[in-house]
């Protein structure tokens, strides 16, 4: 329960601080780097090495590398619902998940990390 | 335009905008901790490049375009929609940096930890930025 606790937090924290960022840097495109940030990482790479070692989080950070190719993807998909179909943007982020989850998963199969 | 910080635009945002984001990112970080127990590094890895709060940022990002044009008095549905699909092109962009990130975590995190998370970071800034300026000559 700590454990969670402490995650919850420093998740939390390192979110926030690249949103912060995000919302003060302009022009806004470069702001839009901040959406893609590894904020998540950071804050779970430490705890992971500490608790589980650096094995561990070497299989993590090589899986990470299929999810930031679907990452990219999705948000290029979520752009051009956007400037082409016209869509709202709560929609757009919602449906285009399936994209990453597609890619990410159908990734990792084929690269055989999974 | 020259890339700048402006900080009055933290007055448009409203403390439950922050809270919202504050809890998704804790959310999120317990969840992918949970999955890497749960099934393991290899599908916990994936969560860790997972857009978590991206589609709450991006639906904040075209509220607040909207909102803007609003209070002029012009209809602001498409200058909100433009200001998201920028928002959501930076993070493609973003993206292309986070595999390096995540690269140079694989390679380094084994030898030590610091200079993997320093490298790492160093990377996703390299990579993030080199991309923006390319796309701008585009």
């Amino acid at each position: 329960m700590t454990d969670a606790l402490v995650r919850f937090f420093i998740g939390g924290l390192a979110v926030s601080l690249f949103a912060v960022l995000a919302d003060v840097i302009r022009p806004k495109s470069f702001a839009g780097l901040f959406g893609a940030a590894p904020s998540i990482a950071l804050a779970t790479l430490v705890l992971t090495v500490s608790e589980r070692g650096a094995s561990f989080a070497a299989v993590e950070g090589r899986s990470m590398m299929v999810g930031a190719v679907a990452l990219a993807a999705y948000s290029g998909a979520v752009c051009l619902l956007l400037q082409r179909r016209r869509w709202h943007a709560n929609a757009a982020a919602f449906v285009g998940i399936a994209v990453w989850f597609v890619i990410a998963f159908g990734l990792g199969c084929g690269a055989g990390l999974l | 335009m020259m890339v700048h910080l402006k900080f009055r635009a933290l007055r448009e945002i409203h403390w439950y905008e922050f809270a919202i984001r504050f809890a998704l990112g804790g959310a999120m970080t317990v969840i992918a901790g949970a999955i890497a127990s749960r099934f393991g590094p290899a599908v916990g890895g994936l969560f860790l490049a997972f857009p978590a709060i991206f589609p709450a940022s991006i639906t904040l990002v075209e509220k607040h375009a909207r909102q803007q044009k609003e209070e002029k008095g012009l209809r602001g549905a498409r200058r909100g929609k433009e200001a998201a699909a920028l928002d959501a092109r930076g993070a493609a962009l973003g993206g292309l940096g986070m595999i390096g990130f995540a690269g140079a975590i694989y390679m380094l995190i084994e030898h030590s930890a610091v200079l993997a998370l320093v490298a790492a970071t160093a990377f996703w800034v390299s990579i993030s930025m080199l991309a923006w300026l390319w796309q701008r000559r585009l």
